[in-house]
């Protein structure tokens, strides 16, 4: 073991990401091959050993070959995954991402540009501006890339002629222009030949494309934004005798420090930070910009990864249901309406649907339309999507990492974009659900009428929510018992009967519990039909899917039970019962508000 | 990530020289870490492949850091009864201190018919992926027997948890050869533990791929972005605990790559402690030699490795 010293020279040595994309053959890998040959970045014997396997091969050597490491993709050709290669200049370590050129490996390409600081965009100065030169400028501008530089390569092929540079100036300057992109420089190169890639040929007085990329500027500031913490995790590892609740995340933007006021966002819950955690670090009193952390809060809260911790000094985000996305689908099927996808945004997760489609760009020759019903792939659509719960984020422009998503479809990541801001308002997909719902429900011969005369009670959904689930059921088991002894028709729902029954395919994943709620919240319309009491009890509800089961079930009538500490579930309830209370009290509670409500004769103990 | 708009170049760099840009390690620090939590969150069926080695040690680390002192996956280490006798012994010093869930896997059978490549039966390659590949597929599909490590024996026992794990957190990184060069953070594997490189589903920004069909098997990469030299300095940074192999002990020689004993062979130097490590990959002799230049396996045939990992090698 040797002693905590670091080398003081590379403290201040910065990681710089950098892609590399084009049309497919425009001479990506060889711009690659030629930045790490000419800066003797490549290990000792590797430039010789590809030479002299292209000699066994009878193959004259290029340089792109030093990056086609694998075996089928030499076989090829063409780069079918990004690659990534690494070499040093000044005070940077770069990694340079090769992303594929061909058409059919968009998603890979994007994969790799998405980490980008700065892009190299080449073009074949012989064929010129192609479709995916285009398509690539555009995917630079929406994955938020501002820096790129245009290098038109293998000059050698039109002699040198500068008009020619010129020209693919003026046509693809204007492009990226109209795309919010502004090249930093259009270098002429012939990398084959190492022409301005590290030396700087006679004919050119230019950057070359080495002095290019150690000019484009490091990393933005993000330290005096607003502070934003999405929740990736709530760890407390009591079997192991650690009773810290500790609040893990990377902080995307701003800083906190101890004793500052938070909110979570969408719950708006409030507390303070009570302490940052840290493992075999330094004592830390506040906590920034791209730092993985943790923290304890001052109060108990019941917050749920994906909500995103901010301070209450600062600018809060958005909160919302619908938004207004620009979108990149690379999915295999369209995506289309009526069908559930997963929305990420940050670290959140939940079930969202397109709701309209505003408009669709083919990304290649910029042709826009405004009839299409579904987004194809390579689309580039505007339109408006709708999650079933509510999100908090940010615009882009001012908060990269809450304000870009990507959604999934079915296990694919099929979508990538950016917000452009909250939608107007309109019908919720539930209201709109349980309006096309209650137009079909099929009745029989039958009126509730009827049933609750014979039955001698009316209808009901008891829902009993709290953070103590055990204490819940034992409660619900007890009312069900209770009301049964007064013959009423009662039944009480073990919800893990769900869970491995009607529930089974449902995933057991965060952003699957909206799922497991609506289902259940469609169970209860059916059971509160058919003229029973119906009764279950569920872990702690947060005020939304309160709403949601109440929405559901209705025109039936609920009666939601909390057991809840929590102000902003207990504001949703109808009755709120005292933790402290004991269960026969909390049961002459209920049954009292039955009675009250009508829904059981009066109420005698 | 999405930069700014452009200074200009003295003000930049007066800028760096301050305090603008976090330490490059904090960098690497913060997205293995984010990676790691995501795996967690994620995923139930999860270990951590330890091969005593460097890379996987840091890896260790950093799930203590992720976790704040704990690591709350099992980690699975494949003995090939080839290893270096130290590695061993480390193994499970680290485990009893560091309270680990610690469980090893072998591959009994071949060991037991002698199939291996010191038994002089088969070639390096072959050995390879009996003693290594095959030992892993059935010691996390939980057909092969698992020995977990019990705390209040220190021993090992037979582990009676038959549970597959299908998600598998390895510590392969980007520069070390070609193939790994185009691995993904979260990187699906089919059933037989192949890789389909085509077929890569996208990852963007921090959003990973973590949606994968029932039965998919996956490999967790989170030190991707690190360098031989990065993993140096950030041992050196957090006086991480590293097996003495890899230092010169006295004879001019120590491992740069750890690995079985027969085919694993040390280089020449004279690097006595870390801080001579990181010296030594910084501008000295072995600033432009690759890593794995000890390993023979890689040699064998022109893509050894290639071929291996598409099988499921590590």
């Amino acid at each position: 073991m040797s002693s905590n010293s670091i080398a003081k020279p590379f403290d201040n040595r910065e990681q710089f990401n950098l892609v590399i994309v084009g049309h497919v053959d425009h001479g990506k890998s060889t711009v690659i091959g030629r930045l790490l040959s000419d800066t003797n970045s490549l290990p000792d014997g590797k430039l010789e050993a590809v030479r002299e396997r292209c000699r066994r091969n009878s193959k004259p050597f290029e340089y792109a070959f030093l990056l086609d490491a694998l075996k089928d993709e030499q076989e090829q050709g063409i780069t079918i995954d990004s690659a990534r290669c690494f070499f040093k200049s000044g005070n940077r370590d770069y990694i340079i991402t090769d992303a594929p050129g061909h058409v059919e490996f968009l998603r890979n390409m994007i994969t790799g540009a998405s980490r980008a600081d700065a892009a190299l965009l080449v073009i074949d100065a012989a064929e010129g501006v192609m479709e995916n030169s285009r398509r690539h400028g555009f995917i630079l501008s929406l994955l938020g890339i501002r820096q790129v530089s245009v290098l038109v390569n293998k000059m050698d092929l039109v002699k040198y002629d500068l008009k020619v540079l010129e020209k693919i100036k003026e046509e693809f300057g204007a492009f990226l222009e109209k795309i919010g992109v502004k090249p930093a420089s259009f270098i002429p190169i012939c990398a084959r030949e190492g022409e301005n890639i590290v030396r700087r040929a006679e004919w050119h007085d230019g950057k070359t494309v080495l002095e290019q990329i150690n000019d484009f500027s490091a990393h933005e500031e993000l330290d005096n934004k607003p502070f934003r913490l999405p929740i990736q995790g709530v760890y407390k590892f009591t079997e192991e005798d650690d009773q810290r609740r500790i609040f893990a995340g990377n902080v995307e933007t701003g800083t906190a420090s101890i004793g500052d006021d938070v909110i979570f966002y969408p719950s708006k819950k409030k507390t303070k930070i009570a302490s940052i955690e840290v493992f075999s670090a330094k004592e830390k009193k506040t906590i920034s910009a791209g730092e993985a952390v943790g923290v304890t809060l001052a109060d108990e809260l019941y917050v749920r990864p994906g909500e995103i911790m901010t301070k209450s000094s600062d600018i809060s985000p958005r909160v919302g249901t619908r938004l207004r996305v620009q979108l990149f689908w690379m999915g295999r099927s369209p995506m289309i309406k009526g069908k559930r996808y997963k929305l990420k945004i940050a670290s959140s997760r939940t079930s969202t649907f397109l709701s309209s489609i505003e408009k669709v760009l083919d990304a290649s020759d910029f042709s826009m339309s405004f009839a299409k019903s579904q987004i194809d792939r390579h689309d580039v659509a505007t339109c408006v999507i709708e999650s079933i719960r509510p999100i908090s984020f940010d615009l882009p422009t001012e908060i990269a990492g809450t304000g870009r998503l990507v959604i999934v479809d079915r296990y694919e990541i099929a979508g990538a974009g950016i917000v452009l801001g909250g939608a107007m308002d309109s019908k919720s997909i539930f209201d709109e659900h349980v309006e096309k719902r209650e137009e079909r429900w099929e009745t029989s011969e039958l009126t509730s009428e009827q049933r609750a005369l014979r039955f001698g009670h009316k209808p009901k959904f008891i829902l009993i929510t709290g953070r103590n689930e055990e204490r819940s059921k034992r409660i619900g088991m007890m009312l069900e018992a209770r009301l049964f002894d007064e013959d009423y028709h009662v039944y009480y729902l073990g919800i893990a009967n769900l869970d491995f029954g009607m529930d089974q395919d449902v995933e057991e994943k965060e952003e699957e519990r909206a799922e497991r709620i609506r289902r259940l919240g469609e169970l209860s319309r059916i059971m509160t039909d058919s003229g029973q009491i119906f009764i279950t009890a569920i872990g702690e509800l947060d005020p939304h899917e309160i709403r949601i089961i109440r929405k559901l079930n209705a025109p039936g009538e609920i009666l939601v039970v909390s057991l809840s500490q929590d102000s902003d579930t207990v504001s949703e309830a109808d009755i709120n019962l005292n933790e402290n209370d004991d269960e026969v009290n909390s049961i002459r509670k209920i049954c009292e508000r039955l009675s009250i409500e009508k829904v059981i004769e009066d109420y005698v103990i | 990530m999405v930069v700014g708009t452009s200074r200009e170049p003295r003000m930049r760099f007066a800028y760096w020289k301050e305090k603008m840009i976090q330490n490059h390690l904090d960098r690497l620090e913060a997205r293995s870490v984010h990676i790691l939590r995501e795996a967690y969150r994620e995923f139930k069926q999860l270990c951590m492949l330890w091969s005593i080695g460097k890379d996987s040690t840091v890896l260790l680390w950093l799930t203590r850091k992720a976790f704040f002192g704990h690591v709350p996956f099992p980690l699975v280490h494949i003995d090939t009864a080839f290893k270096i006798p130290e590695m061993i012994e480390y193994r499970d010093r680290l485990a009893r201190e560091w309270k680990l869930n610690m469980i090893f896997g072998t591959n009994k059978t071949a060991l037991d018919e002698k199939q291996t490549f010191p038994d002089g039966n088969v070639n390096r390659i072959m050995c390879c992926k009996f003693l290594k590949t095959e030992a892993l597929k059935r010691t996390l599909s939980g057909e092969g027997e698992r020995y977990r490590m019990n705390h209040s024996t220190g021993k090992y026992e037979i582990d009676m948890n038959k549970e597959p794990y299908t998600g598998v957190i390895v510590g392969a990184r980007a520069d070390e050869e070609g193939s790994r060069s185009k691995e993904r953070y979260f990187s699906p594997r089919d059933r037989e533990s192949e890789w389909d490189i085509a077929e890569q589903p996208p990852e963007l920004w921090n959003q990973y791929k973590t949606d994968f069909a029932p039965g998919t098997h996956l490999r967790i990469h989170p030190l991707l972005d690190w360098t031989e030299l990065n993993i140096w300095e950030y041992i050196e940074r957090e006086s991480i605990p590293i097996v003495s192999l890899y230092f010169d002990r006295g004879d001019g020689k120590r491992y740069r790559s750890l690995g079985c004993a027969p085919c694993t062979q040390p280089v020449e130097s004279t690097a006595k402690n870390v801080h001579e490590i990181v010296e030594e990959l910084r501008s000295g002799k072995f600033s432009r030699i690759a890593e794995r230049s000890g390993r023979a396996q890689d040699k064998e045939d022109s893509g050894g490795l290639e071929t291996l990992r598409r099988e499921g090698y590590m």
